[in-house]
């Protein structure tokens, strides 16, 4: 859910436990205050968002972070989204300089007459503040994250001299539709300066779905990984019978039967090999850019699955090719050899 | 008297109820050039196929350098095939995806260890060094079956065989690849060749005739193949 101030007025520290009480605690995932604050990098205007991070982490355990979420104990090392961070040209660990006008101020336009260097100079000599940051991490989830800075919310206050007030809050509540709807309500009524809106996520009737559509891609990896085998096996017996008459002259010239197979399964496992690798990645490459444009969220590389995966693959493969293989026994040398 | 490398006693095959081969007597000493003529149909594969590990009779016993090779199952006949039998085909059989060097190379991989050296002297022998790194499509007819020919010969078998070894060669070939066979003869190498060509045929200087499973002619470098089946009023 997410609850925005009715009007121009902003969210206070009060309203807050307010409505944190209101909601109740034992249904409180997270609870995230957000205040938006533009600044400038660069003499270019970016927005941060001023939160608390540890809320924000509960609230959205999805996002997919390169690096690590920001938290409240070293307020100089923040989040940047994707996008903020391809435009600077920022990678983790690098540090930048953001400036911006206290609260109360009014911003001063930049002199056209002047160099960008002397319209830094002449900000910061203004009553404006300034700050070094450093990327901890690099917000990724398909949305209009991607598009701003994370930082500690009481550490932009104190940096733009301001008490708490947040422009809205993002609430994370286990409760199914109704209970929702009801809640909205609530709120609404008792809370007049408030204005709730539900945004659905996952809740507990969704776990089904989310069951049933874990056992679908299962059952679709094993039919997958059936059609895999049947074609292996097609594949290998296809090899065995083009290869016929070399596989009779290595007979011929003394090949047994126990390496002319091995040959043929080791050329099996080498194809598996480069083909599972091949389909982790790309399947991983698939599922991400699925993830991101379906569900707007990341997914980790697990790379314990790299070898389970491949080790799978060649198996399955081995394990298709030896009765295809196993037919190098009945290849008799000087009947294949005998004519054209 | 040189030494008997293979005997072949009281050798039948029988296909249903058609003898391929019947009741064949046969011995050979170390060094022999031994050839073999007949009616196609009178069992000249069947027998070298028999020698050659390929193919076991249905009675009788092949005694191959000492041992009875007869009763063997077939994992045992491919490694004595490996050791002492070196095989020429008609059709070379030779791997299209291999260079000519390599292609001799592979009989040395299932017989021991593959040494380029070693394959490029067998080439050198059947006069094809400058060929060596050439594919099969890129040689000739009988450069190919010179090929097979150092293929056969690297492992250094005791006997080498070929079925119509130049039945796919012109007569130039032919030439050559008989020219080759001779000096392998002086070298000691024992060899056997069922030919169609009595002018290949009668190089050698032992002449076995088959008809109908059995044997009906052997003869000696004196007398040349027209002159013993004209002597039975019989025809190639
Ligand atoms: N696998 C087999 N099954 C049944 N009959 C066979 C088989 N191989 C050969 N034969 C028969 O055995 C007889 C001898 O065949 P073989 O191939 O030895 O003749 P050949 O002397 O080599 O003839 P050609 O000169 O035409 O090559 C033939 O009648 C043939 O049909
Ligand atoms: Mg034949």
């Amino acid at each position: 859910m997410i609850v925005l101030p009715r009007g121009e007025a902003k969210i206070t520290r009060e309203t807050l436990g307010k409505l944190r009480a209101l909601i109740g605690e034992n249904k409180i995932v997270g609870m995230a205050p957000y205040r938006y604050q533009t600044v400038k990098i660069n003499e270019q205007p970016y927005i941060i968002a001023g939160t608390d991070l540890s809320e924000a982490e509960k609230n959205s355990p999805f996002w997919y972070i390169e690096g690590e979420w920001a938290n409240s104990r070293d307020t100089s090392q923040v989040m940047v989204g994707h996008e903020i961070a391809q435009t600077l040209g920022l990678k983790l660990g690098d540090s930048f300089m953001v400036q911006g006008v206290k609260y109360g101020q009014q911003a001063e336009a930049s002199r056209q007459d002047l160099s960008a260097e002397e319209n830094q100079k002449r900000d910061l000599a203004r009553q404006n503040f300034h700050k070094n940051f450093s990327v901890k991490g690099i917000v990724s989830t398909g949305g209009a994250e991607e598009g701003f800075i994370f930082a500690d919310a009481d550490m932009l206050n104190e940096l733009i001299g301001d008490t708490f007030r947040a422009d809205v809050i993002e609430c994370s509540i286990v409760a199914d539709a109704g209970e929702l709807a009801e809640l909205s309500a609530r709120i609404e009524s008792e809370m007049p300066e408030l204005q709730p809106r539900a945004v659905r996520r996952l809740t507990q009737s969704q776990d089904i779905v989310l069951g049933k559509l874990q056992a679908l891609v299962f059952l679709v990896t094993v039919v997958v990984l059936i059609i895999t085998m049947i074609s292996v096996y097609t594949t290998m017996t296809a090899m065995v019978a083009e290869r016929r008459k070399e596989i009779a002259l290595k007979k011929a010239l003394g090949a047994e039967n126990k390496l002319v197979m091995s040959e043929l399964l080791g050329e099996g496992a080498l194809l598996g090999l480069i083909g599972g690798t091949l389909g982790v990645f790309l399947g991983f490459e698939f599922a991400l850019r699925v993830s991101l444009n379906v569900f707007g969220r990341g997914i980790n590389f697990q790379w314990s699955l790299l070898p389970v995966t491949i080790i799978v693959f060649v198996v399955i493969t081995i394990a298709a090719s030896i009765i295809p293989v196993r037919k190098v026994m009945d290849i008799h040398p000087a009947i294949v050899l005998k004519g054209e | 008297m040189s030494k008997k490398i293979l005997e072949l006693k009281n050798i039948s095959k029988i296909y249903g109820n058609l003898k391929a081969l019947a009741d064949i007597n046969l011995s050979v000493n170390a060094g022999d050039w031994l050839s073999i003529m007949g009616p196609s149909g009178s069992g000249k594969t069947t027998m070298i196929n028999i020698i050659g590990c390929m193919d076991t009779p249905s009675t009788g016993s092949v005694i191959l350098d000492g041992v009875d090779i007869s009763r063997e199952n077939a994992a045992s006949l491919t490694r004595i095939r490996r050791d002492k039998i070196g095989l020429i085909f008609q059709q070379f059989h030779l791997i299209s995806y291999l260079t000519a060097v390599e292609n001799v190379m592979v009989a040395q991989y299932y017989h021991s260890m593959p040494d380029e050296d070693e394959a490029m002297e067998a080439l050198a022998k059947v006069g094809l060094s400058d060929r060596a790194h050439h594919l099969p499509a890129q040689l000739s007819g009988g450069e190919q079956q010179r090929v097979c020919i150092a293929r056969a010969l690297i492992n250094s078998p005791q006997i080498l065989l070929g079925d119509e070894p130049t039945g796919n060669l012109d007569e130039e070939n032919e030439g050559i690849v008989v020219d080759i066979f001779r000096r392998l003869h002086d070298e000691g190498v024992t060899i056997i060749i069922v030919t169609h060509d009595p002018e290949v045929g009668d190089v050698a200087q032992r002449k076995i005739i088959l008809e109908h499973g059995r044997v009906v002619g052997d003869i000696d470098q004196s007398a040349t193949f027209g002159e013993a089946l004209k002597l039975r009023g019989s025809h190639v």
